[in-house]
């Protein structure tokens, strides 16, 4: 009777599905950070000046920083797919490795960042806040840790997904012909770059 | 006849895996069983639901308090249509029959994902524990209206977080569910089994999923937004620290309005199966409907203003929304229109599931046609937050997604439960429940547009004739949903054995024993040339 | 099935021009923000960034490689969240 559990359970892989798969679930990534750049829109309309004042604030230098490591961490993980089908293992697991610090870098970052504000008496909710600043302003510093704080959760999701691959690349339940949670772990990390694409410009780079 | 199989003569009800009992149940990943222990969840749900409900309608049978306070109905029709919209009717038929059917009907073995399909299920039951959770611990049931308008939503005493979060989980739970629709729609459908060859009730479940897929995380982030504004106050729709609590609005409704095209969508789908069986005849206009489909689909996005008119949204968002409004309302009109032609010339064989579709259509129109009135700017600020507008909404998602249902409901029960239901208590069960829908439901109109407020639990004497016969229209409702239920479980368990297509219906689905098998085919299914849909030999 | 994948590796040199390319792009997107152009300094900063988006949705995430039709979904996704935020300034900028 061994085998008839393999019944209940057929094996449903198919490269292209497990491909459009992880695009659908980007997609509602993309649809969930968009609400946030949907509140941001409105309020920077409404608000154009609190908006230049609260973004002097922030440190340019970390930002581009973070943004500059994190694109080179999406072409290093890119890299790996090419290194897979190349049959260099060890080289995949390598920069898959190369990513992972670099997101891990990414969030020290952050979390100076954060520390900084945090020691200026800026986060939400704060009486600084309530007291100091203008509306515009708090709606600001909203978004700001809002939008940047899901998105380090977001590295931190990614960060988890490389572990699994480069356990898969290691064990090797990964190969040409299963690619897929190397593929689907890049594609979420290219996802992550795309949103701090967009958020390192409408945060850091208005004054 | 019970069916045989490959696998030692089991079919999906009674095959034993590497589970056994309950637990063969609930950690299976077989579309079909997971497509049933969501019809028991969302049944227990609906129950729950109609409870409220029946309390709510009690409440009202006399101006002031009959048996509860303010505070406690409100309270209840917050759960009420937390449930209803977000446990019953949009899980609702893609949960059920798609799960069930939608695989079969394209000749597929299962679903492209059935480990994600199962932690669907579970992410539904989480997120129903969490909602409940918020009733029965902490400070008090959420009273805000299961639209959790700001500021109140963040500034209410009650227990908003764990509400919030289930609602959050049910949305993911319905995400996945869309994701693993789409994915199986495209990659697996057998071979010959083109796009234009699909059943339309495949088309439509295709179309609801893409909803599911991108509106869903708008909400999802609109309430984690409202939790972050409860525990941190970051201001974002507080009006005192500059927030905009009509920005609140606008981000809910694009996910809501989108949200009850995933109610109705499959709801239609379902019933242009059923039409053509019963008339023994073609679907008229089946490239009409699949447009239809994807343009309700994708104009749905464009109109959700129209639940805004009286916010304080500008004159031009008003005007486009109105427009729009009725626009997404010709697509709908075609749909009747090409029901009503099949039926033309067509030789009807008359059983429950066909009394369920032309009352469908009979209370869809009537729906609809209120919506028009909504849709209107002139007319809406007038009956905006009446009854008028709570009979629309039952009309039309009651009326639509829950006669569809039930409609679904018979007419693929003997291909589920492989028995046939008892024909002549269902056909006494559908009119006592349509007869109490329209008593039920028909007064709201007329309070509404005399001026009658909703989510009041109070009334002025001159709504208290129509409140009456609204209420007694409750109560014959539930006799014939009891009757129908009861009906139907019983005839699971001891109705007499069906065989395979007792309609002598084209689908794929009746080409299979009932009970379907586990893998559903013996050898996959090779659609041949013929042209168009539904020709499969 | 998606036999080009398995026919058409991506050369390592592809992605790193690519690289050098969104790089460049940062660094004009920091230099021309800081110019004072006013109202449309935003609109500069973010054709940067649709770009930048449009290399790696491109190269990176493969979607250069891949059947088409995902480029369309893709499409099709941006587009319907921009249609839903040009509605959405239907409301704010005609607000009296």
């Amino acid at each position: 009777m061994e085998h008839v559990h393999h019944v209940e359970h057929p094996d449903m892989y198919d490269e292209e599905s497990s491909k459009i798969g992880m695009w659908l679930f980007i997609f509602t990534e993309l649809l969930l950070f968009g609400g946030l750049f949907i509140v941001y829109s409105v309020y920077r309309f409404m608000n154009p000046d609190a908006f230049h004042l609260a973004g002097e604030e922030l440190n340019r230098f970390i930002g581009s920083l973070n943004t500059v490591i994190l694109l080179i961490s999406s072409m290093t993980i890119a890299m790996a797919t090419t290194a897979l089908r190349k049959g260099d293992r060890k080289l995949a697991i390598a920069l898959v490795a190369i990513s992972f610090v670099i997101g891990f870098v990414f969030l020290v970052n952050k979390y100076f960042e954060w520390g900084v504000k945090f020691s200026h008496g800026i986060w939400p909710g704060s009486e600084h806040m309530l007291n100091e600043m203008s509306q515009g302003e708090i709606l600001f510093f909203g978004l700001y840790f809002v939008m940047t704080g899901l998105h380090a959760l977001h590295i931190i999701i990614g960060m988890i997904i490389m572990i699994f691959a480069i356990k898969g690349l290691a064990n090797g339940k990964i190969t040409v012909n299963r690619p897929s949670l190397l593929d689907n772990a890049g594609l979420y990390w290219h996802l992550v770059d795309l949103i701090w694409i967009f958020l390192f410009p409408l945060f850091y780079l208005i004054h | 006849m019970q069916t045989t199989n490959a696998v030692n003569g089991a079919n999906y009800l009674t095959y034993q895996g590497r589970y056994k009992g309950l637990f063969g149940w609930i950690f299976s990943t077989d579309h079909k069983r997971i497509g049933l222990l969501y019809l028991y969840s969302i049944a227990t749900m609906f129950a729950m639901g109609v409870m409220l409900g029946l309390a709510m309608k009690f409440e009202l049978l006399a101006p002031g308090k009959t048996i509860m306070d303010a505070q406690t109905y409100n309270a209840t029709f917050t759960v009420h249509g937390v449930i209803m919209i977000f446990m019953v009717v949009v899980p609702g038929l893609p949960a059920v029959f798609g799960n069930i059917l939608m695989p079969i009907m394209i000749g597929a073995k299962d679903v492209a994902f059935p480990k994600l399909n199962l932690l669907s299920w579970w992410l539904y039951v989480l997120g129903v524990v969490l909602v409940l959770a918020a009733l029965f611990f902490g400070p008090g049931s959420p009273d805000t209206g299961w639209t959790f308008y700001a500021p109140y939503s963040f500034k209410t005493g009650t227990n908003m977080l764990p509400a919030i979060f289930g609602a959050f989980v049910l949305g993911f739970s319905s995400i996945l569910t869309g994701l693993n629709f789409l994915v199986t729609i495209h990659r697996l459908r057998c071979p010959g089994m083109k796009w234009t060859k699909l059943p339309l009730f495949v088309w439509t479940l295709y179309g609801t999923a893409w909803i599911q897929l991108l509106a869903t995380p708008v909400v999802g982030i609109t309430l984690v937004l409202v939790a972050l504004e409860r525990v941190f106050g970051v201001g974002i729709f507080d009006p005192a620290l500059g927030g905009d609590p009509i920005l609140y609005q606008h981000l809910f409704w694009i996910y809501s309005h989108p949200a009850v095209y995933i109610m109705i969508l499959p709801a239609m789908g379902a019933i242009s199966e059923i039409i053509p069986t019963f008339s023994q005849k073609h679907i008229f206009g089946y490239k009409a409907i699949i447009a239809s489909t994807m343009a309700i689909a994708f104009v749905g996005y464009l109109v959700w203003g129209h639940h805004m008119y009286t916010a304080g949204m500008s004159g031009t968002a008003q005007y486009y929304f109105s427009l729009l409004t009725f626009i997404v309302a010709i697509p709908s009109a075609i749909k009747v229109f090409n029901w009503i032609s099949t039926m033309y010339k067509g030789s009807i064989n008359i059983q429950t599931p066909f009394y369920w579709a032309i009352s469908f259509i009979f209370v869809f129109m009537i729906g609809g046609l209120s919506g028009l009135v909504l849709g209107s700017l002139a007319t809406d600020v007038y009956v905006h937050d009446t009854a008028f507008v709570v009979a629309h909404f039952h009309y039309i998602v009651f009326g639509g997604t829950g006669f569809a249902f039930f409609a679904a409901m018979h007419y693929w029960f003997p291909k589920i439960f492989g028995r046939m239901y008892d024909k002549t208590w269902a056909n006494v069960g559908w009119l006592i429940f349509f007869i109490g829908f329209m008593a039920l439901y028909t007064p709201m109109f007329y309070l509404g547009m005399m001026g009658m407020p909703r989510r009041y639990y109070d009334y002025l004497e001159e709504f208290h004739g129509g409140n009456i016969l609204s209420t007694f229209g409750s109560w014959v409702l539930a006799t014939g949903l009891l009757i129908i239920v009861v009906n139907l479980i019983r005839s699971a368990r001891t109705g007499a054995p069906a065989d395979a297509n007792p309609w002598h219906s084209k689908t794929l689905e009746w080409t299979v024993p009932s009970p379907p098998p586990v893998l559903n085919f013996d050898k996959e299914p090779v659609i041949g040339e013929n042209e168009g849909p539904y020709n499969y030999d | 099935m998606s036999e080009e994948k398995h026919q058409h590796i991506v050369p390592y040199r592809v992605y790193f021009i690519i690289l050098i390319a969104l790089l460049i792009l940062t660094f004009s997107s920091i230099g021309i923000t800081s110019i004072e152009l006013g109202e449309y300094t935003v609109a500069a900063a973010l054709i940067f960034a649709v770009i930048k988006s449009f290399l790696v949705l491109t190269f990176f995430m493969h979607l250069k490689y891949d059947k088409p039709y995902i480029r369309v979904m893709v499409g099709f996704v941006f587009a319907i969240f921009l249609v839903v935020i040009v509605i959405t300034f239907l409301d704010y900028l005609y607000r009296t």
